[in-house]
C-alpha cells in the first residue's frame, strides 16, 4: 500500500525536477541501509521541499530531509539536493531587507548590528570548501537503536561556503580577553515559548579561527532558505550542530552557555573517541560537547546486491573526510576485509572538504563479493570496525560492508 | 511551455508539502486521538513510526516525559498513560 502511494508521489516530483529517472528515485528508498529500523525505512518517502529536488523525508515538521547517496558522486553537493535539518518547527522565511545580525554579549566592548550589505561591504570575503555533517548522521544504523531522527548516511553535504570571517565581525565589536565562548542564535524557534530555543556556542578560540565564517553563499549562490538564508555560521571541521542557520545573534560570553541544546543535548561520553579538539569550558566529569567530525568514508557508486559481470573491470568510488586534518589514505577491500589495497585519492579542495577516491579491480569469479573502504587521516585516526555506542547516536564511522553479486 | 509548466509544478509541490503531513496515518485505536492532540501541536507524527519498533514501554515513557519536561509540550499529566499505552502497543519493541 505505502509503496504504491510513494511511487505516485515520486512520479509527480519527477515531472518537476526532470533531472533523474523515476527508477533512480525509487531506488533511493530501496537503497536505504538495511540497518535502519523497520519503521524508519517504511516511513521514509521521497518528497521535495520548495526549491529542492526530492530528498528522503525523515520528518515533515520540523523538516528533516536526507540526501540520496547518488548525489555524493559529485565533489560538491548541489544546493537543491543538500540535506535539511531542523530541531524546531517555526521557521520564518527571512527577508534579506529585514534581516539584521546583532553582535554583542557580556564579553564584547561595544555591541554592533549589521545588515547583509554591511557585512558584504565591511569585511574581506572568503570562500572555502567544507563538509557540513549532522552529528547524528547514520544514527538510524546504531545497534541497539537510539531514539532521534533515524538518519541513514545522507545527512551531510560538501559545499563551497562564501562569507566573512566571524573573527573580523567580532573584532568590530571588540572582543574582551575574558571571552570564553561565542554563542549563536537563529531565527527559528519552537511552537511554544516553553520549548528551549536552539542556541549553540563554540569555544572562543574556535570562533576566532580564521576558517570560521558567517556565510551567505553556498556553491556560488545565496543560501537556500532550508540551508539558512540569508546567513549561517560555518564551523569547518566541526559537526553541523554549531552551523547555526538564519543566524540573527552572535554573543561573546565570559561564562559557559547553559541550556538544553548545550547540555544534556549534543554530548558524547568522554574518552571514547579519538578526537583532538576539546571544548573544555563545557566538559563535565563524564561527557563533553561533540566537536570535530571523526574520520569516515562512504562508498557512493555501489548498491547492496548490485549485479556486476565477472571478468569486467569495476570501479569502486567514494568519498572520505575528517575533522580538518586531512585524509591521508583510503584502503579498499574486495574480500570482506581479508586484504586491503590503497585507493587512488582525488583532488584536494582543502582540508575541510571531503575527498573523492576510487579503486578499480576485476572480480574474477561469480559469487558474492564484500566491498569495504576505510579512511585514515593525517593524525593517524581511522574508522572503526565496531560501533562506538553512545546514547545520542553520534559519530557513526563503522567501516561499511557492501555485498555485490558477481555473475558470469 | 515547459518553462511555465515547471514553476507551476513546483508551486503545486510546495503547497502539497504542507498537505503531505496530513497523509500520515497512525495505527487505528481509541487512544489515537489523544496522541494526535498531544503531539501535533509541535511536530509531525511521522516521528512515531520513524522511531519504531525499537523502544519499549520505558523508552516511550521517557520520550513522552522529555516532550513535557524538556520541550515544554502542554500535555495533560492524566493523558500520559494513554499516550504511552498507544505508543507501546503499536510502535513498541515487539
Amino acid at each position: 500500500m505505502t509503496k504504491r502511494r510513494d511511487f505516485l508521489r515520486v512520479s509527480a516530483a519527477g515531472i518537476a525536477a526532470a533531472s533523474m529517472s523515476q527508477l533512480l528515485r525509487a531506488n533511493a528508498l530501496d537503497q536505504q541501509p538495511v540497518e535502519l529500523a523497520a519503521g524508519a525505512r517504511e516511513s521514509a518517502v521521497l518528497d521535495a521541499l520548495d526549491g529542492k529536488v526530492p530528498l528522503i523525508k525523515r520528518s515533515y515538521r520540523p523538516p528533516n530531509y536526507e540526501t540520496p547517496v547518488e548525489y555524493f558522486n559529485e565533489a560538491f553537493t548541489p544546493n537543491s539536493a543538500f540535506f535539511v535539518r531542523y530541531h524546531l518547527s517555526t521557521i520564518p522565511e527571512v527577508k534579506e531587507a529585514d534581516w539584521r545580525l546583532k553582535v554583542g554579549g557580556d564579553a564584547v566592548q561595544t555591541p554592533v548590528e549589521f545588515n547583509l550589505a554591511d557585512l558584504k561591504r565591511g569585511f574581506e570575503q572568503v570562500e572555502l570548501a567544507a563538509l557540513c555533517l549532522c552529528s547524528g548522521n547514520r544514527r538510524g544504523m546504531f545497534e541497539p537503536h537510539v531514539p532521534g531522527v533515524e538518519w541513514g548516511p545522507g545527512a551531510m553535504g560538501n559545499a563551497r561556503w562564501k562569507g566573512v570571517r566571524l573573527r573580523d565581525v567580532l573584532n568590530k565589536a571588540g572582543v574582551r580577553k575574558e571571552a570564553l565562548e561565542v554563542a549563536f542564535d537563529g531565527a527559528d524557534s519552537g511552537v511554544t515559548d516553553k520549548t528551549p530555543d536552539f542556541v549553540k556556542s563554540i569555544p572562543a578560540w574556535k570562533a576566532l579561527d580564521e576558517n570560521t565564517l558567517i556565510a551567505f553563499e553556498m556553491n556560488g549562490e545565496p543560501l537556500p532558505h532550508w540551508n539558512g538564508f540569508p546567513a549561517r555560521i560555518v564551523v569547518p571541521g566541526w559537526t553541523g550542530t554549531y552551523w547555526t542557520k538564519h543566524v540573527t545573534a552572535v554573543n561573546a560570553l565570559a561564562s559557559p552557555l547553559k541550556g538544553f541544546w548545550m547540555n544534556p543535548a549534543y554530548r558524547i561520553p568522554k574518552g571514547k573517541f579519538p578526537l583532538v579538539d576539546r571544548f573544555t569550558s563545557q566538559e563535565t566529569d563524564v561527557n563533553t560537547p561533540i566537536t570535530e567530525m571523526v574520520v569516515n568514508s562512504l562508498i557512493t557508486n555501489l548498491a547492496m546486491g548490485q549485479r556486476v559481470r565477472a571478468g569486467q573491470s569495476l570501479e569502486v568510488r567514494g568519498i572520505a573526510w575528517d575533522g580538518g586534518y586531512g585524509v591521508s589514505r583510503v584502503d579498499v577491500s574486495v574480500d570482506g576485509g581479508a586484504t586491503w589495497r590503497a585507493a587512488e585519492i582525488g583532488r584536494d579542495y582543502g582540508k575541510f572538504s571531503w575527498r573523492q577516491w576510487g579503486y578499480r579491480f576485476v572480480p574474477e569469479r561469480s559469487g558474492t563479493v564484500i566491498v569495504m573502504a576505510r579512511a585514515t587521516n593525517r593524525v593517524g585516526a581511522t574508522q572503526t570496525f565496531e560501533l562506538i555506542h553512545n546514547p545520542a547516536g553520534y559519530h557513526h564511522n563503522v567501516v561499511q560492508r557492501i555485498p555485490i553479486d558477481v555473475v558470469a | 511551455m515547459r518553462s511555465q509548466l515547471v514553476p507551476a509544478m513546483l508551486a503545486l509541490l510546495a503547497a502539497s508539502a504542507v498537505a503531505q503531513e496530513s497523509k500520515i496515518v497512525l495505527k487505528d485505536d481509541p487512544n489515537r486521538a489523544v496522541v494526535l492532540q498531544s503531539c501535533l501541536m509541535c511536530h509531525s507524527v511521522d516521528y512515531i513510526p520513524l522511531n519504531s519498533p525499537f523502544q519499549d514501554r520505558k523508552g516511550w515513557e521517557a520520550t513522552v516525559n522529555k516532550m513535557i519536561n524538556v520541550m515544554g509540550a502542554p500535555i495533560k499529566k492524566d493523558d500520559v498513560p494513554a499516550i504511552v499505552d498507544y505508543l507501546n502497543k503499536h510502535y513498541g519493541k515487539s
